[in-house]
C-alpha cells in the first residue's frame, strides 16, 4: 500500500519516503514517524483524536446498533417500524439486505436473475484477462467480441431456450457495467481512427472534421450529450424509427467516450519516436501496412494505463443516465428508497452504492498504477 | 558562385512538388484528395441525412424554429439569482442568463475552494507524519472513486435530513443550520465598504510593483530591499484608511427567526451548497494528486541545493519548489478546473438552477428542443474556451524560457 501510494511513475528521483528505521523496533518507527517534532507531535494526537471518535461513532452506528433485517407485516410489505425508531442512533442495513436483488439487477425477472448475475460475473472476468500482461494479443479482439455477444444473448434471451426479456425490464449493475464496457469496446476503434485522422498531413479536411468532433465533445458536459440522445435523437431518425432509450444512451456514450480516447491514443501517437515511422517507411511499407504493423502496436502498448483511468472515469460517467431516466445501478438504489416502508434509508442505499463502485474503481485504479510502474520500469535501460 | 548555384538547384527541387497532378493512385497528392473528398462526403452525406430527417420531423410535429421564444415571458420560478427576475415579466432570454451565471457562480467559487483544499491535501501527502498522509491518502483514494453523482445526491439528502429552521443548529446564533440552508450573517454594505475594496486593488497593483522594483534592485545591486512593510501597508493600511475616512461603518445584519424560516442575512440554499459541496470535496481529491505529484516531481538535489544555500523550509518552498511544480502542475490543473465547471451540470440532479437545469425546463415548456441543447452547448463551449485561453496564457508566463 505504501508504495503504491508514494511511487509516482514519471518522477526520476527516489520519492520522499517515510522514515524507515530498520531493525530498531516499533518505537524507533513511532519516533520517526509520528513524534519527529512538536508540530508532527501535535498533528498526530490531534489527528488520532479525531479519528478514533469518528471511527468509534461509525462502529457503534453501522454495527454495534445496526439493524440487519426487519419482519414483514401482513400486507408483505417490510415493516420498518424498528429501523424508524433506531434513525440515528443505529444502521438499518435491513433496507440493503431487503432490496439488493432490486438494486443488483433492476426489474429483470425475478426467476432469471442467474441471467444479469452471470453477466456481471463476464464482465469482471472480461477485464481480469484484458488486465493480464499474456493475453495483450490480437486474439484478445476475439474474446471480447465473445464476451460481448454472450451479453447480448444473455440479457435478451430467445433464444437456447432462454425466455426473452425486453431492454425495458433491464436494471442496475448490468447496465451500468454495459455502458462502460460497450461504450469503451465502441469508442476505441472510432478513437484511434480520429486520432491517425488528426495525425493525417495530407489531409486537412480530415484533420478539421476530427479536431472538431474532439474539441467540440470535450468542450461540452456529458449531460448535454446525453440530453441531445434522449430529446434530439427521435428528431434525427426518419418517421416510425423508433429507437429505444438505452441504445441512444450507448450511442450517447460512445460518442463522448471516442472523443476522450482519441486524446489519449494521440497522446501515444505523439510519443513515439519519430525514426519507426521513417524506418517503416524506408521499408516501403504503405500507411495502413506502417500503421497497423508497426505504430499502432507500440503506441497502445504506451497508452493502456491512462486508457483504464479513461474507462474508471466513463464507468463513474454512467451514473449520469439516472437524469435522463434509465435504470443503471444509481438509479435503482433511488427506485428502491421510493418504496414507502424504505424512504428516509437513503444514507445507508449511498453507502451500500458507493462500496460497489469504489470497489470497481479502486481495483482498476490500483492495477493501472501498478501497470505504469510495470510498463516504466521496463522502459528504463 | 557555386553556392549560389546550389541555391538555385535546391529552389529548383523545393518547388519540384509543384507540377501537375498525375490522376493515378500512385501520386499521393491525388490519393489524398480522394481520400478527402470520400471522408467528408460521407460524413457530409450522414448530417445531410440526420438533417433532412430532422426538418422532416419537425415539420410533421409542427414546431417552429429559431430562438424567437427568447423574448416570450418564461413563467420558470428562480429560487437563487444574481439579478431581479420575476418569472411572470421577465422573458426566456433573462431566465437563461441568470442560469449562466448562477453556473459561472458555482464554478468560480468551487475552483477557488477546490484549489485550496485541494493542495492542502496534497501538501499533507507528503508529510512526514504518517498519520497525515494516510488519512490524506485515504481521502483521495475513497473520494475519487464515488461517482460525483452519487456524492451529490448524498450530499443533499444529508441536508435536507437537518433540523427545521425553529431547531436549527446554531453557531454562536449567527451561522444557522436547517433544512432550509445555511443561514449566515451579511454585512451591511456601504460606499466605504466599496471604497475599501477599491483601495484593495489599488494595493495589489501598488504591492506587484514594489515587487518589480525589489527584483530589479536585487538584479542591480544584489540587496533586496524589505517588501513586506510595504506590502502590508498597502494590502492592509490602505484598504482600513479608505474605509475609516469614510467613517468605518460596521453593521452586521443577523439571520433572525421569524415564523417558520429565518429572516435577513445571507442564505446558502441546500441546493446550492450541495452542489458546492460536492463539487469542491471532488475535484479535491483530483487536485490533490496534481499538487502532489507536481512537488514530487522536481528533483531532491533542488531541496538539497536550496537548504546548503541556508534557506528555511518555508523559503525553499515558495522560492524554489513551487515555481518549478507549478510548470508541471498547471497544465492537468486546468483540465481539473474544467472539469468542475462541466461537472456543475450536475446541479440539474438536486434542483439547483443552474444553465442546464433552466435550459433543460426551457425545452419542455416550449418544445423547442434543438435551441435548447444548442444554448447550454453554446454556454458551454464558451466557458471552456476563456478558461484554457486564460490558464495557456498563463503557462506560457511561467514556461521555462529556455537559451
Amino acid at each position: 500500500m505504501s508504495d503504491a501510494s508514494l511511487a509516482v511513475d514519471h518522477i526520476p528521483t527516489a520519492p520522499r519516503a517515510q522514515e524507515k528505521a530498520p531493525g530498531l523496533g516499533p518505537w524507533a518507527w513511532l519516533r520517526a514517524n509520528l513524534f519527529s517534532s512538536w508540530w508532527s507531535t501535535a498533528v498526530t494526537l490531534a489527528l488520532g483524536y479525531v479519528i478514533l471518535r469518528v471511527l468509534f461513532a461509525l462502529f457503534e452506528w453501522g454495527v454495534v446498533n445496526a439493524i440487519w433485517s426487519v419482519p414483514y407485516g401482513a400486507n408483505g410489505m417490510a415493516d420498518t417500524s424498528v429501523c424508524q425508531n433506531a434513525k440515528g442512533i443505529g444502521a438499518c442495513w435491513a433496507v440493503l439486505t431487503d432490496k439488493y436483488r432490486l438494486i443488483l439487477f433492476g426489474r429483470y425477472p425475478y426467476d432469471e436473475q442467474w441471467r444479469p448475475a452471470l453477466v456481471v460475473l463476464l464482465f469482471i472476468g472480461l477485464y481480469v484477462v484484458s488486465a493480464m500482461r499474456r493475453f495483450w494479443r490480437k486474439e484478445l479482439v476475439l474474446v471480447w467480441i465473445a464476451v460481448l455477444a454472450a451479453v447480448g444473448v444473455l440479457m435478451w434471451g430467445g433464444v437456447l431456450g432462454l425466455t426473452p426479456v425486453s431492454e425495458d425490464a433491464w436494471g442496475g449493475l448490468p447496465i451500468t457495467l454495459i455502458l462502460a464496457t460497450f461504450g469503451l469496446a465502441f469508442a476505441f476503434p472510432l478513437a484511434v481512427l480520429v486520432a491517425l485522422g488528426r495525425r493525417a498531413k495530407r489531409l486537412p479536411a480530415v484533420r478539421l472534421l476530427c479536431v472538431l468532433y474532439v474539441e467540440l465533445i470535450r468542450g461540452v458536459p456529458l449531460i448535454s450529450v446525453l440530453f441531445m440522445a434522449s430529446v434530439m435523437f427521435p428528431l434525427f431518425m426518419p418517421e416510425g424509427l423508433n429507437v429505444n432509450k438505452l441504445l441512444r444512451a450507448q450511442i450517447a456514450f460512445i460518442l463522448f467516450t471516442g472523443a476522450y480516447l482519441a486524446e489519449v491514443v494521440r497522446g501515444g501517437l505523439q510519443a513515439l519516436p519519430k525514426g519507426q515511422a521513417e524506418a517503416a517507411d524506408a521499408l516501403g511499407l504503405g500507411y495502413w501496412q506502417k500503421t497497423m504493423l508497426i505504430i499502432l502496436p507500440q503506441a497502445l502498448r504506451l497508452v493502456i494505463p491512462p486508457l483504464v483511468n479513461t474507462f474508471i472515469g466513463s464507468f463513474k460517467d454512467t451514473s449520469l443516465v439516472l437524469i435522463i431516466g434509465l435504470f443503471d445501478l444509481l438509479t435503482m438504489g433511488k427506485v428502491a428508497l421510493s418504496d414507502p416502508p424504505w424512504q428516509g434509508f437513503s444514507t445507508e442505499v449511498y453507502i451500500g452504492l458507493a462500496v460497489v463502485y469504489i470497489a470497481f474503481c479502486f481495483a482498476m485504479s490500483t492495477y493501472s498504477r501498478s501497470l505504469e510502474r510495470d510498463l516504466n520500469r521496463s522502459g528504463q535501460r | 558562385m557555386s553556392q549560389a548555384m546550389a541555391d538555385g538547384r535546391l529552389a529548383q527541387a523545393r518547388a519540384a512538388p509543384k507540377r501537375r497532378i498525375r490522376l493515378s493512385w500512385s501520386d499521393p497528392v491525388f490519393r489524398s484528395i480522394v481520400w478527402q473528398l470520400v471522408i467528408v462526403g460521407i460524413v457530409g452525406a450522414i448530417l445531410w441525412y440526420l438533417i433532412s430527417n430532422t426538418s422532416a420531423n419537425l415539420a410533421a410535429r409542427h414546431i417552429a424554429t429559431g430562438f424567437g421564444f427568447l423574448d416570450r415571458v418564461a413563467g420558470i420560478p428562480i429560487g437563487e439569482s444574481l439579478l431581479p427576475y420575476n418569472p411572470s415579466v421577465n422573458t426566456y432570454g433573462r431566465a437563461l442568463l441568470i442560469g449562466v451565471l448562477n453556473t459561472l457562480q458555482v464554478a468560480l467559487v468551487g475552483v477557488v475552494l477546490a484549489t485550496i483544499l485541494g493542495t492542502l491535501i496534497g501538501i499533507g501527502r507528503l508529510s512526514r507524519n504518517w498519520l497525515l498522509a494516510k488519512l490524506t491518502a485515504f481521502y483521495v483514494e475513497t473520494l475519487r472513486d464515488i461517482p460525483l453523482l452519487l456524492q451529490l445526491l448524498f450530499w443533499y439528502t444529508l441536508l435536507q435530513g437537518l433540523p427545521a429552521p425553529r431547531q436549527a443548529w446554531n453557531l454562536g446564533s449567527a451561522v444557522f443550520l436547517s433544512n432550509r440552508g445555511i443561514k449566515l450573517p451579511l454585512l451591511d454594505w456601504q460606499p466605504a465598504h466599496t471604497a475599501a475594496v477599491v483601495a484593495l486593488v489599488i494595493g495589489l497593483a501598488g504591492t506587484v510593483l514594489w515587487n518589480r522594483r525589489a527584483h530589479a534592485r536585487q538584479d542591480a545591486t544584489g540587496v533586496r530591499p524589505a517588501t513586506w512593510p510595504v506590502a502590508l501597508a498597502l494590502l492592509i493600511g490602505l484598504p482600513l484608511l479608505a474605509w475609516a475616512v469614510l467613517g468605518a461603518p460596521f453593521h452586521v445584519e443577523l439571520p433572525v427567526l421569524r415564523g417558520f424560516n429565518f429572516q435577513g442575512g445571507l442564505t446558502l440554499s441546500p441546493e446550492y451548497f450541495a452542489l458546492l459541496l460536492g463539487l469542491v470535496v471532488y475535484t479535491a481529491s483530483y487536485i490533490a494528486e496534481i499538487v502532489r505529484s507536481g512537488i514530487e516531481a522536481i528533483p531532491r538535489g533542488q531541496w538539497e541545493a536550496a537548504e546548503a544555500l541556508g534557506l528555511g523550509r518555508g523559503q525553499v518552498l515558495r522560492q524554489v519548489i513551487l515555481p518549478q511544480a507549478l510548470r508541471v502542475i498547471i497544465p492537468p490543473m486546468t483540465s481539473q478546473y474544467l472539469n468542475l465547471t462541466k461537472n456543475s451540470s450536475l446541479a440539474v440532479a438536486i434542483g439547483y438552477q443552474d444553465i442546464v437545469s433552466i435550459a433543460n425546463t426551457t425545452l419542455n415548456q416550449t418544445g423547442q428542443a434543438i435551441e435548447g441543447i444548442a444554448v447550454i452547448m453554446a454556454v458551454y463551449l464558451c466557458i471552456s474556451l476563456s478558461i484554457s485561453l486564460f490558464m495557456n496564457w498563463y503557462n506560457a508566463r511561467l514556461a521555462l524560457v529556455e537559451r
